[in-house]
């Protein structure tokens, strides 16, 4: 099957995963990357900058009504959620939190599962919260597929951990094989 | 669970067109993604078990309307959001505009009124709050009923305290407000300069010109020929020279407006040209 849309969903933990996985993505990738992380509104972060001194792919935060393009990096920006209006264009939200957080990784999942169906992939790295869990779940229901960080080599296991008894099917990978498992994704069509 | 998938796309636009229709108020132009969860919360809370149950509401029950709007529009927001943003109102923006003789300020959109009561102190401390007049407006009645009472939960402000230093405040921001058991009461002398009033951005036309116009995290709910439509609003609605505020992720660059305006550096501020 192939990829439109590969989401990378993290909390505490993850950040250290994301500087080791996106140096070796390959820059030819035929689908665009959406990253829903936790991380505080103020002050102002500077994780675009850590994310984007670590690969050659271009790396920005969205803005409102961005058209996504393939082979290049998305972030979501703190205090927003990320929602996905059609395959092209995103809409971002400021609606109330999710699983006490915005952005809510469940709350993009879900989006992506009903407009990409099954040509979703989605990524949940290290955190202590179970957001993300029911979006993957989702994901999985779409016929989409679903990579879950070992939690074993977690920072905090605690989400992978409940994404893995939720799912128990789903592939594990340790942080060194996942650019391998997504570099692979460019070959299905 | 939250997340919950009764409504189809065809069924929202039935529906939406519906409530145009009879009620006049037209969402048509909204971004579907984020009413899709509206919609689907609302049938949630109010235990509707199917998108006909939620239409046969709406369409049979008058009085169910204003909950409708309530719960279709979003109304998160909170004091100094963007502390930054305020920052430069206060030591830029304002100043500039305190050479007028009177400075007349629209929020759009202004939700609970957090934001025009966060406006409302900063003129305050530069000492220019006497020659100005917020308009507050939303589309929401429910949510300028809340705003004019100028009642908020005590909860909250620690984060708006932090909120208001960052943005460059120096007082003892508890002193705008008393505390009584779990609410904030916000002192009359900062209100008696805000009119509360309902404004649909999307039907309703100009009623003022102004010196600033503030709309802030109301777009991203509107599609691209929506926000077009409501920028032309504001660019009528705009002394020369004047300024126009957008949330933090909004832009003005995909608008036709563009240029005729330029952009306050690092900011999502827009200053209209002559
Ligand atoms: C997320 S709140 C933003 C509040 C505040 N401006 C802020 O940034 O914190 C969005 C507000 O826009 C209002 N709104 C939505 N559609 C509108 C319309 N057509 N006309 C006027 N206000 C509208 C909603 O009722 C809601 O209160």
């Amino acid at each position: 099957m192939a990829t439109d849309i590969l989401l990378i969903g993290g909390s505490a933990g993850s950040i250290t995963v994301l500087l080791q996985v996106l140096p070796a993505i390959d820059t030819d990738i035929s689908f665009p990357i959406v990253i829903v992380l936790h991380r505080k509104s103020y002050p102002k972060s500077e994780l675009d900058h850590l994310l984007e001194i670590s690969t050659a792919l271009p790396v920005q935060e969205v803005d409102d009504k961005m058209e996504l393009e393939n082979g290049k990096i998305y972030l979501v920006p703190a205090d927003y959620h990320l929602l996905f209006e059609d395959e092209r264009s995103i809409a971002l939200d400021v609606s109330e939190k999710v699983n006490y957080s915005r952005p809510s990784i469940d709350v993009t999942f879900l989006s992506a599962a009903s407009i990409f169906g099954d040509r979703t992939v989605a990524l949940l790295l290290s955190g202590g919260n179970k957001d993300g869990v029911e979006g993957l779940v989702s994901i999985v229901e779409h016929q989409g597929r679903v990579l879950i960080q070992d939690p074993v080599t977690a920072e905090v296991d605690y989400m992978p951990q409940q994404a893995m008894e939720a799912l128990p099917t789903a592939t594990i990978l340790r942080p060194e094989h996942m650019a391998d498992a997504i570099n692979q994704l460019k070959h299905y069509k | 669970m939250m997340e919950l998938d009764i409504i189809k796309d065809d069924e929202m636009d039935l529906l939406l067109e519906d409530v145009s229709t009879i009620y006049g108020y037209d969402f048509t132009q909204y971004s579907k993604a984020s009413l899709k969860r509206r919609l689907n919360r609302i049938c949630l809370i109010d235990k509707l078990a199917s998108f006909a149950e939620l239409r046969y509401q709406v369409v049979n029950d008058p009085s169910y309307l204003q909950r409708f709007v309530e719960e279709i529009t979003v109304n998160v927001t909170e004091m100094f959001r963007d502390p930054y943003f305020y920052k430069k109102l206060r030591e830029d923006i304002l100043p500039k505009l305190g050479t007028y003789p009177f400075i007349r300020i629209w929020v759009a959109g202004c939700s609970t009124g957090e934001e025009a009561y966060s406006i409302a102190v900063l003129l305050q401390e530069i000492n220019l709050y006497h020659k100005s007049l917020i308009y507050a407006t939303d589309i929401n009645p429910t949510v300028i009923e809340k705003a004019s009472k100028g009642i908020f939960p005590l909860s909250k402000m620690k984060q708006y305290s932090e909120n208001y230093i960052h943005a460059g405040g120096t007082q003892d921001f508890s002193s705008y407000y008393v505390a009584m058991y779990d609410i904030a009461k916000f002192h009359e002398s900062l209100s008696k300069r805000i009119l509360f009033s309902t404004h649909n951005l999307v039907s309703d036309s100009s009623f003022n010109e102004f010196q600033l116009i503030l709309c802030r995290n109301v777009l991203i709910y509107f599609d691209k020929d929506l926000q077009n439509k409501v920028f032309r609003l504001f660019d009528n609605s705009l002394q020369n020279l004047c300024y126009l505020a957008l949330g933090d992720k909004e832009t003005l660059r995909f608008s036709s407006l563009e240029s005729r305006y330029r952009q306050v550096k690092d900011q999502k501020i827009w200053q209209k040209l002559n």
